[in-house]
């Protein structure tokens, strides 16, 4: 089996929005929702973190699920999201990917206002 | 329920404010002749402070930024502040009179990811266009960059403000908007200045000319469904928001004043005092503004058309009362419905001047147009 190696597009407008994530393509102007184990992939998609080691370092650590069906429901969930120009799948690191969580819109760490 | 229906009543329980409309500056270079802004700088937000703003908008999790002014592409910095807003990932729709867009601009805008840019057409005509800009050559250059937008591949809207000097002209606006393969939007609202000063009203139309506006299906869609009496009012829709302002919106000045809405000056905080946040959760006047149900507002949690009424709280603060009815919603419900609103009928007992009497909003996207319908009690978030 090859390798995948999922990058969050740059034309895109994301928030998380209580452990959902809220994606706007840019392009078309299609809204997605992904659920809490699709935002876990969204997340960690670096470029650099094979698609199977997400898998199964972060969903299935997460959420109660075997890796075989994780795996397969991961491929399927990156195939759509990349059809619709959110992500971009390779089979080779991507060198210039997204680093940090606010790039992916995560929700920020709790802090308190001055 | 659609999905940015959820989007919205998600954000509505979270508490998170879903969109914010930043103005950049109130500079601007047309002098529009029904503009509700002062045009000079008093001291708007350096880069620095701007993008600080941007960076609490984003840990408060907004989505939905709009940036305009004035004209936000006068600030030399305009396009640093969009590519930094994008890099926080914001949904940015961008509101321009678009002559100082050119091939270069257009494509920066594309590669930046704007979702949209909503551009400013009065008329098919230039005598017309360039007489309520008062600057000659401005709608050649304004479609000039419209085009080269859609060459680009950028959504564009054409916002038709509806006024008298360009009252027959809104079907040659649609058309154009058309051609250029852009979305039509029509506005007949003139909106008070921002001190009060109610002398640009003058400019926008009679409600009793609204109707025909209201009946054409090329705005509407089902005039039938649009126009239809306003539904029996039941606890849902006493219990109900007015709008979304100040629930899941708000807008922010170039002063870095928070106000509930760009239509709703009551000031609330301002960021070079405040985090953003602060102000957001614990404003005195957010939270009044929030605690208004339908229930709660003088004359109109009486009122037949409560459920259905595009009623803006903004307005209704204008006219002295952010509770009260806001005139020009109860002219707008009348024309639509021919049913009289409370405040018409208590206006027609004790007549008086109705200052507000031709502020409405109609919005529309082809090609079924999508206006404000009956029987929509909840928020609506725009």
């Amino acid at each position: 089996m090859s390798e995948k190696y999922i990058t969050r597009s740059h034309a895109v407008a994301a928030r998380d929005l209580g452990g959902e994530m809220m994606i706007m393509s840019a392009a078309d102007s299609n809204l997605f929702s992904l659920n809490e184990a699709a935002t876990v992939i969204w997340q960690a998609a670096d470029g650099r973190t094979p698609l199977s080691e997400i898998v199964a370092r972060r969903v299935c650590a997460e959420f109660d699920v075997p890796l075989e069906e994780a795996y397969r429901d991961a491929e399927a969930f990156v195939e759509e999201l990349s059809s619709h120009g959110i992500l971009r799948v390779s089979d080779q690191p991507v060198a210039d990917a997204p680093s940090d969580q606010a790039a992916a819109g995560a929700e920020p760490a709790p802090q308190e206002a001055p | 329920m659609s999905l940015m229906e959820e989007m919205n009543a998600r954000a509505l329980r979270l508490g998170v404010p879903l969109s914010v409309h930043f103005d950049l500056t109130y500079r601007c270079n047309e002098r529009c002749e029904h503009c509700y802004l002062d045009h000079d700088d008093h001291g708007e937000m350096t880069t620095a402070e701007i993008r600080e703003v941007l960076r609490q908008l984003a840990d408060a999790r907004v989505f939905f930024l709009t940036l305009s002014g004035g004209e936000a592409l006068v600030r030399r910095d305009c396009f640093e502040i969009i590519g930094y807003a994008r890099s926080l990932h914001f949904n940015v729709k961008l509101k321009t009179n678009a002559i100082l867009i050119g091939d270069e601009e257009a494509r920066r805008l594309l590669a930046l990811g704007v979702e949209q840019v909503q551009v400013s057409v009065y008329s098919h005509r230039a005598e017309v266009h360039d007489a309520i800009t008062q600057v000659r050559g401005s709608l050649e250059r304004t479609l000039g960059a419209i085009r080269l937008l859609r060459s680009q591949g950028m959504r564009v809207t054409m916002a038709n403000v509806l006024m008298r000097s360009n009252r027959e002209d809104s079907e040659g606006v649609r058309a154009l908007a058309l051609e250029a393969g852009a979305v039509y939007k029509l506005d007949p609202t003139v909106t008070p200045m921002m001190d009060g000063n109610t002398s640009v009203l003058r400019h926008g139309v009679d409600a009793s000319e609204l109707s025909s506006f209201f009946h054409n299906p090329n705005l509407v869609g089902d005039v039938e469904r649009f126009c239809a009496p306003p539904p029996s009012v039941d606890d849902s829709i006493r219990e109900g928001l007015p709008c979304s302002a100040g629930h899941t919106s708000c807008y922010i000045s170039p002063y870095g004043d928070v106000y509930p809405c760009v239509q709703f000056p009551l000031p609330c905080g301002n960021l070079r005092r405040q985090h953003f946040l602060d102000i957001w959760r614990n404003s005195p006047q957010l939270l009044e503004v929030r605690s208004i149900r339908g229930k709660d507002l003088t004359t109109c949690s009486s009122c037949a058309h409560l459920g259905s009424c595009t009623r803006c709280p903004g307005l209704a603060y204008q006219e002295g009362n952010m509770r009260g009815p806001s005139s020009q919603d109860c002219e707008k419900s009348f024309v639509r419905t021919g049913i009289p609103s409370e405040n018409l009928k208590a206006r027609r007992a004790a007549p008086q001047p109705l200052l507000f009497s031709h502020l409405v909003q109609i919005e529309s996207t082809p090609p079924v147009l999508n206006l404000p319908m009956a029987g929509n009690p909840v928020p609506s978030f725009h």
